[in-house]
């Protein structure tokens, strides 16, 4: 037999069985952990939440009593600021990475600017809150609206979303990029055609962590002065009349879920508490629909490159 | 073209009717032929005849992608082990079998730590045995003249060629059963192929070799056996003076006087 004849090898091989035994029983036991953690968290909002979602509370305003209270104004607050971001962040943070990567020469200057974008990420999100306070808010007069509390958003996940573009176009292989520059194709060719598709599903991924970390922020949102009582939604963007379309809604009041949540959080009755963890799991929720959907598109946009 | 040494044969592994699936697709449909000890077999046929496959089954590279299935036999003489038995861990068999690949694809850290990576991994830690062990394969491999002088130095600072023959030297320190050699120089300029060509024959007096290419006068050069595989199965085995000049299969006659393929 084998193991007889070569007694060297064999003791390798059980060695690196018992090595890999370790880390396989290690890597577990650190997921598995991780995974507790996370699922207590969710099963303690479930618990003390789950029962309080419900018609009632998706199509309520807030109220001074917990039962009759709900997130109408919250949740379609969250998304228009969530559409207002996405729709300056994306196409801003995509359009600098790459113009980093792939047009930008590479000298003293553009390393500064990546450094200092990087540097960015990690700025805390409150500081970009009083940003906007001191410049949109004061500074432009543009008052505590939704476009303002979209625009500081945008600017807290722009680094996020530079950075994975940069990571993406980068990881195109060359010999991709050689031969649309082989048979022709000028740089906006090569970026449009080539790169960009093959670069698409890292952007993509970018861009969601980006609108995930956004979803929950409070902080910037508290500084620019968003309120947290609000009864009324802002006007719609569709209209029965020509142009059909209005972008009123942009200059209105509003509140988001995570402020919805730190308002009730800090009241005494329980009864608000009880919403909070409701509003919790919504949060949640929307968070993982938006990943879900960022992995739907990936894996289609994977299976649309290979063909 | 090389003659095969004097004497008998002598048995260094023996393929058996070996099958092979990617998934649902066969790519091997039962390969018979013997590895000849100390004698450089080829292994030649046209793009997607399993040539590779058959080759990546010596060693388990295959076992690295999930859905895939041997049945059969590949073994190794005299020792008697299966190396495509599922009880044999793939470990043990890349520890016996050396595999050289067909881009040069050193690690990125010194020319000394890759030749040695094979001697690590098998816990040799003396500094003097290392540094023998790394000399003697850098000189099989016909590399320690130009490189005796910047061991520490990266190996991504060598050329394709030395590359290639340094990742031959890394396969080589550990002294395998088999060396394979999969299309070692089709990433390589003429003068870098002759070098590694003329390396093989020096090779051979010391360790069994196989070697996958697509160049029909590279087998004949440096080949005592060829085999043709067309379409997942063996054509021909044989001596390859016989299989160039005198071939018993139609298809192989076609394919080495290049009217398909």
């Amino acid at each position: 037999m084998a193991d007889a004849l070569h007694t060297s090898e064999a003791r390798i091989v059980a060695a690196s069985r018992v090595q890999d035994m370790v880390f396989a029983v290690l890597g577990i036991t650190v997921l598995l952990m991780a995974m507790a953690v996370l699922a207590t968290l969710v099963a303690d909002l479930m618990s003390d939440g789950l029962a309080r979602i419900d018609q009632q509370f998706l199509t309520s305003f807030p109220s001074r009593r917990p039962e009759s209270a709900g997130i109408l104004s919250a949740w379609v607050g969250t998304t228009l600021i969530m559409l207002v971001t996405a729709f300056l962040a994306i196409p801003l943070g995509v359009g600098a990475g790459i113009y980093l990567e792939e047009y930008a020469p590479k000298h003293w200057m553009t390393d500064v600017i990546e450094i200092n974008v990087s540097n960015l990420a990690g700025v805390p999100s409150i500081i970009y809150g009083l940003l906007a306070l001191g410049f949109f808010v004061y500074g432009l007069g543009m008052g505590q609206t939704i476009l303002v509390g979209g625009m500081v958003l945008a600017l807290l996940i722009l680094p996020i979303v530079i950075v994975a573009t940069r990571e993406a176009v980068r990881s195109v292989p060359s010999g991709l990029r050689e031969s649309a520059y082989g048979v022709g194709c000028n740089r906006w060719q090569v970026v449009w055609r080539y790169v960009l598709p093959a670069a698409r599903p890292g952007i993509l991924t970018g861009a969601i962590v980006g609108l995930s970390r956004a979803i929950g922020e409070t902080a910037p949102i508290i500084t620019i002065g968003a309120l947290t009582f609000i009864a009324f939604l802002p006007p719609s963007p569709i209209q029965a009349t020509a142009p059909f379309v209005n972008f009123d809604w942009l200059n209105s009041p509003f509140t988001v879920m995570p402020i919805q949540m730190f308002n009730w959080i800090s009241r005494p009755q329980a009864g608000f508490h009880v919403n909070a963890a409701a509003t919790g799991l919504l949060l949640l929720l929307m968070t993982l629909v938006m990943n879900g959907f960022a992995i739907f598109l990936r894996y289609h946009l994977r299976r649309s490159l290979r063909s | 073209m090389l003659t095969a040494p004097e004497g008998p044969h002598v048995l260094r592994a023996e393929v058996k009717s070996l099958k092979f699936w990617y998934g649902k697709f066969q790519a091997l449909h039962g390969v018979n032929m013997p590895i000849w000890d100390r004698q450089v077999t080829a292994i030649i046929g046209p793009s997607g005849c399993g040539k590779s496959t058959l080759l990546r089954c010596f060693n388990r590279i295959h076992d690295l992608y999930p859905g895939i299935r041997y049945e059969g036999e590949v073994n190794l003489a005299p020792e008697g082990v299966n190396l495509v038995d599922r009880q044999i861990d793939p470990i043990m068999v890349r520890l016996l079998v050396g595999m050289v690949f067909q881009k040069p694809n050193p690690f990125p850290k010194s020319i000394f730590e890759n030749v040695a990576a094979g001697l690590y991994v098998r816990g040799i830690k003396n500094r003097s045995e290392l540094e023998g062990r790394v000399e003697t394969a850098l000189r099989q491999a016909a590399l320690w003249d130009e490189v005796k002088d910047r061991l520490p130095k990266p190996a991504y600072e060598l050329s394709g060629g030395q590359q290639q023959r340094l990742c031959i030297a890394r396969a080589l320190a550990p002294q395998p059963k088999l060396l394979l050699l999969d299309e070692p120089t089709s990433a390589l300029d003429p003068i870098a192929t002759a070098r590694i060509e003329e390396l093989i024959d020096e090779l051979v007096k010391d360790v069994t070799i196989v070697i996958v290419t697509h160049n029909m006068a590279q087998a004949a050069r440096i080949s005592h056996q060829t085999a043709f595989m067309h379409l997942g199965s063996l054509v021909e085995f044989g001596d390859t003076g016989t299989i160039f000049t005198n071939p018993q299969a139609a298809q192989t006659q076609d394919y080495v006087t290049g009217r398909f393929g």
